[in-house]
């Protein structure tokens, strides 16, 4: 029984409860950083581990922590571990830190982040906080990276970096530039509609025909 | 002290205690992480400096950085934030060849940033190098990614200034050619040089009677901001 | 370094933080809804990145240069105690705009615009003058994309739009193409 909860935890942040595509968080970082598959990969991770580590440590903590002050003690905690991807960031891969720039700075104000802590860290053990961090954010990062890859293979004829067609390809530039981000989500929230859409149908097709038999 | 779950309001001196140690923890941890990462830093950037000077700077083995002051350059181990500061270029022999001058302006899309190499000598730009843009890809950013026009700057004369002229029609030895369809940052790369000299030629030392290069110890642990 | 009229006009409409940067995507896809309301979040807004990048200028200049690495947690702690401070303000000054803002003012503190703001002002080596310009440029402009969303958003409640797309994804779409608007403005005050 615990393995299976364990495993819905993780699972739910995947797909079912996707943080970008279904509750629609976390999008100033988002769209900003995934103009390459790399830089959304650099972001989902580093959005990992810092998600990740505030959720051990609010979980761990959360009968410590006084109400009246959780959201700023949340926030403390948030900006520390912040500050120490930005540093590691900044030390091993200076290219990446570049481009992302004054982005990773701002996954402190990722509202998934600090809505994760203030929505389950705080209320659940330690293990099932730290699997649904980890699962928050392996979503985040699965939705970056889709983000990332369309953009990048449309704009740039590239998938990290290696070109994919040959020479005649005209990238379509718009879509590594802002506007390109917006419309590729708004594509994507497309689909997860039409998706959506059509399940619940065919949960009503199945309704009405165990009724009718029934 | 028992206190009744629900309608418990912690003591003040608890809340402060918490958001202190919070606080306390917090600082400590990014102090670490600061000072671990402090020499890998510094390193990184000391050595992009570096290959940007020797890029711009042909024939350029040794480097350092000059500061005006009292009426001279003068050369400094760690320039005063703010300070204006452009980078003296040494050969082997440590015979002075010529000055990598940073400079930002506007461009199309938001601001420039670049290195030129200078020889007061000749009175010629002999590199330039983009450091910072964010200019439109596959238009702007030629500004970096076309070699004819990055070469353009090889020898280019500065007197009386640089001018950005049609492709194809240069003829003065300071003109060079702006790349077709982006025009308008070609044009903020020259803007940007001429201005930066401008602001600089009457703060550089006359032609051979530049700073010696100073024999200095490896780079110190100070933290560049 | 630059000039005062480019850096407003730079932040109001060539990079504006909403369709350039990507900044206060939150409000903008939530409050969104009315054109009232997002007004009124704008201007708040816009005051609170004044206070904030005056109070970043004067924290870079005077403190953070010995502890550069307390940085990002003390432009919080001047966002969070701004926003606390302007809601008490309101409050106290008029109950009833207080009541219609509501939920919004707290939600200011978690916009990443006005930390990216002090982050970028940081990072270009912005002035006390340039701050506030930028501040102002990008305050404003943040309202006028809020502005402009919710009046077309208002626009097309009245319209019938096929179930598949309404909400937020026809909003990213729609603030692609206003995106693609505002890129026009590139280049507006090229000198050459």
């Amino acid at each position: 029984m615990k393995k299976n909860q364990s495993q819905e935890e993780f699972i739910k942040g995947v797909w079912r409860d996707n943080p970008v595509f279904v509750q629609v968080l976390g999008m100033c970082p988002m769209l900003a950083v995934t103009n390459s598959a790399v830089n959304a990969i650099a972001m989902g991770m580093a959005t990992f581990f810092v998600l990740v580590g505030s959720s051990f440590l609010v979980s761990t903590f959360r009968h410590v922590i006084p109400k009246q002050v959780r959201i700023s003690c949340f926030i403390i905690i948030i900006a520390t571990f912040v500050t120490i991807a930005d540093y590691t960031l900044l030390a091993l891969v200076p290219a990446v830190h570049k481009e992302l720039g004054a982005f990773i700075p701002l996954i402190v104000a990722n509202c998934l982040i600090l809505g994760r802590q203030e929505a389950f860290a705080s209320k659940h053990p330690t293990k099932l906080a730290v699997l649904d961090a980890m699962g928050m954010a392996s979503g985040f990062l699965l939705a970056l990276l889709s983000l990332g890859a369309i953009r990048e293979i449309l704009g740039d004829g590239a998938l990290f970096g290696v070109k994919l067609f040959g020479e005649n390809f005209e990238p379509w530039v718009i879509m590594i530039l802002p506007p390109g981000g917006f419309l590729t989500l708004g594509v994507i929230l497309l689909f997860f509609n039409w998706f959506k859409f059509k399940k619940d149908e065919f949960l009503e097709d199945v309704a009405a025909a165990e009724r009718s038999e029934g | 002290m028992t206190v009744p779950k629900d309608t418990s309001t912690p003591s003040s001196l608890r809340l402060v205690l918490t958001l202190a140690i919070a606080g306390l923890v917090s600082g400590v941890a990014i102090i670490g992480i600061y000072e671990s990462t402090l020499p890998t830093i510094t390193a990184n950037k000391a050595r992009e400096l570096r290959e940007a000077v020797f890029k711009v700077l042909p024939g350029v083995s040794q480097m350092q950085a000059l500061v005006y002051r009292d009426g001279q350059l003068v050369a400094v181990e760690k320039p005063d934030k703010d300070e204006p500061v452009v980078y003296g270029g040494y050969d082997e022999q440590a015979e002075f060849v010529g000055y990598a001058m940073p400079a930002a302006g506007p461009g199309f899309q938001d601001t420039i940033g670049i290195l030129y190499g200078y020889q007061p000598g000749k009175k010629i730009v002999v590199g330039m190098e983009v450091l910072e843009s964010r200019e439109t890809p596959g238009l702007g950013d030629k500004i970096y990614k076309d070699a004819a026009f990055v070469g353009g700057f090889s020898a280019l004369s500065v007197v009386p200034e640089i001018v950005a002229v049609k492709k194809g029609t240069k003829s003065q030895p300071n003109e060079i050619d702006a790349i077709t369809g982006a025009t308008i940052s070609s044009k903020a790369v020259v803007r940007i040089i001429n201005e930066t000299h401008a602001n600089w030629s009457a703060q550089l030392s006359a032609p051979g009677s530049e700073p010696q290069l100073e024999a200095k110890e490896k780079t110190g642990t100070e933290a560049e901001q | 370094m630059e000039n005062l009229p480019w850096i407003f006009i730079s932040a109001l409409l060539v990079n504006n933080f909403v369709l350039t940067y990507f900044l206060g995507l939150c409000p903008f896809l939530g409050v969104s809804n009315s054109l009232e309301t997002s007004a009124r979040l704008g201007l708040a807004t816009t005051f609170v990145m004044l206070v904030t990048a005056v109070c970043a200028w004067i924290l870079n200049t005077y403190v953070l240069v010995h502890a550069p690495y307390l940085r990002l947690i003390c432009f919080i702690v001047v966002i969070a105690s701004t926003v606390q401070f302007i809601e008490m303000l309101i409050k106290k000054l008029s109950p009833a705009l207080f009541r219609a803002m509501g939920i919004f003012l707290p939600l200011i503190t978690t916009n990443c615009a006005i930390l990216g703001l002090a982050i970028f002002a940081t990072n270009r080596g912005y002035g006390f003058w340039e701050g506030i310009v930028y501040a102002l440029g990008a305050g404003i402009g943040f309202t006028l994309a809020l502005v402009l969303l919710a009046g077309l958003r208002e626009e097309s409640e009245l319209s019938n739009i096929p179930k598949l797309i309404k909400g937020t994804a026809m909003n990213l779409i729609i603030a692609g193409i206003l995106s693609m608007a505002f890129m026009g403005f590139a280049g507006l005050f090229s000198t050459t």
